[in-house]
């Protein structure tokens, strides 16, 4: 049970630390970190929320051990923007009504910008297949949808 | 909601990985833990120490081998979801993957952690043994290989011993004029099976000549339903024989009831599945893969 030392790169900031094996991603982000944007609900891997991006692929940081990211790189919802300088997905999110609560929304953001990268033009349908593992109990889903294809147009023109 | 404290130890090689699980009765494989670590943090499973694998570059490939697939264990399900090879040589994993999961677990989690996990409503096992699937048990003693028919033994659990680790699934090269289907009903994308079948058909000329149907979400482990073969193989594939052999798998299980589907529903899925599986495979049939 011995602890065990970790270096790992967060939003571009490298980290040394000292972790239990035992010791989730998502808690060491949020309680060693104070990076209390990746938001817990499950904790067993079902509703998304906590879901990060490890070495440019999302995961689930419930189900992944912090001595597992050692000498990965990870982005949170803190390094996609900030409130003065957002991401066009929280842009849009925020113009379209993507959030009530707004618990959901870090896991919506980070599994919508890795389709989205991968896949710049995805359909209604290609949008609905990749949040489907990202739970919400607020919205409905709709206006989630809706806030990405909006997304997607601004991406898709400020590559142009 | 805490895992319990477990000594940690993270494999640089696949002889380190053996010989400590072999020198620690209590050690745990480690893969992507997108079963594991869920267990643990239920506190179902406290396992005393873990085997982390996860550097084990050398278990991570997709390979062509004469007239086989090698896939590696430690192949994410994202890599094998997208695989040219495994799209060529085994379509019917290609998909399967279409209900496996969504895209951050499959980024983590591994085709060889998938298999030993043996969930009976995962669809991995019934790839393995429609396709006729040689599993790789490796341990300080050696080698040894296992039919994927005869490894899943029940709810979790599988013919590894605690000491052996999965590093190889080797799948005979798909034969280009074999038809393949996978059907599944859950209740969201993604989410384990109700029910899923499996089937493989070679229909030479109208006539079936062989085929192979698996069904997942039926019992304790994936269920090769043999009596369905038995009613396909020889007969003409028209709605009839279709029929017959839905009726022949939905009369060989016998599901349990849960909060999802009760059994006579997942008899009925059953029937379906299979005769939709049946058909579309041998809608595939001689088209060259
Ligand atoms: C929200 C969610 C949805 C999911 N949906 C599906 C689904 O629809 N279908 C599906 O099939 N699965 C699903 N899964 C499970 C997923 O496929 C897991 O990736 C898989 O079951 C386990 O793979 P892993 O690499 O994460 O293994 P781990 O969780 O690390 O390990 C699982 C078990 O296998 C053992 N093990 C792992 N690798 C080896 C090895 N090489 N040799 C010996 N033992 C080993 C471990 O000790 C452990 O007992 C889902 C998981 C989640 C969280
Ligand atoms: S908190 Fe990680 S998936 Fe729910
Ligand atoms: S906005 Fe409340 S859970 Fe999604």
């Amino acid at each position: 049970m011995d602890s065990v030392k970790i270096a790992l790169t967060v939003n571009g900031r490298r980290h040394e630390r000292e972790v239990e094996p035992r010791r989730l991603l998502s808690d060491f982000l949020r309680e060693d970190l104070r990076l209390t944007g990746t938001h817990l609900a499950c904790e067993h891997g079902v509703c998304g929320s906590c879901t990060i991006l490890m070495n440019g692929q999302t995961a689930r940081s419930c189900l992944t051990f912090a001595v597992m990211a050692d000498g990965a790189e990870i982005t949170t919802i803190e390094g996609l923007g900030s409130v003065e300088n957002m991401h066009p997905l929280q842009a849009a999110f925020w113009e379209k009504h993507g959030l009530q609560c707004g618990f959901c929304t870090p896991g919506m953001l980070m599994s919508a910008l890795e389709l989205l990268r991968e896949n710049p033009d995805a359909s209604s349908e290609e949008i609905h297949q990749a949040l489907a593992g990202n739970l919400c109990r607020c919205t409905g889903y709709q206006t989630i949808v809706e806030a990405v294809e909006a997304a997607a147009e601004t991406m898709r023109g400020a590559e142009r | 909601m805490k895992p319990a404290p477990f000594d940690y130890v993270r494999a640089d090689s696949v002889e380190g990985a053996l010989s400590a699980l072999a020198e620690q009765p209590e050690a745990r494989v480690l893969a992507g833990g997108q079963s594991l670590i869920a267990m643990m943090n239920l506190r179902l499973l406290k396992p005393g120490c873990l085997i982390d694998i996860n550097r084990l570059s050398e278990l991570d490939y997709i390979r062509a081998e004469g007239d086989e697939l090698a896939i590696g264990a430690l192949t994410r399900h994202t890599a094998a979801a997208t695989s040219p090879l495994v799209a060529e040589h085994c379509p019917l994993m290609t998909a399967a993957y279409g209900h496996i999961a969504n895209r951050a677990v499959r980024n983590r989690g591994t085709v060889g952690g998938n298999l030993c996990h043996a969930d009976p409503a995962s669809e991995n096992p019934a790839v393995a043994i429609a396709s006729g699937a040689t599993l790789v048990l490796t341990s300080l003693d050696g080698e040894r290989r296992i039919a994927a028919e005869d490894f899943f033994l029940s709810l979790y659990e599988t013919a590894a011993e605690q000491n052996e680790l999965l590093t190889e699934i080797r799948i005979p090269k798909a034969p280009a004029n074999q038809g393949w289907s996978f059907q599944e009903v859950s209740t969201r994308k993604g989410d384990f099976a109700l029910v899923g079948v499996a089937a493989t058909l070679d229909c030479p000329n109208g006539t079936c000549s062989d085929a192979r149907v698996v069904a997942v979400g039926v019992g304790e482990r994936a269920e090769r339903l043999g009596a369905a073969e038995t009613a396909i193989k020889g007969a003409v594939v028209d709605e009839a024989g279709l029929a017959a052999a839905a009726a022949a798998a939905r009369d060989a299980v016998d599901p349990p009831s849960d909060f999802h589907a009760d059994s006579e529903f997942r008899r009925d899925l059953v029937f379906t599945l299979t005769r939709r599986a049946l058909g579309e495979a041998h809608g595939r049939c001689g088209k060259g893969g």
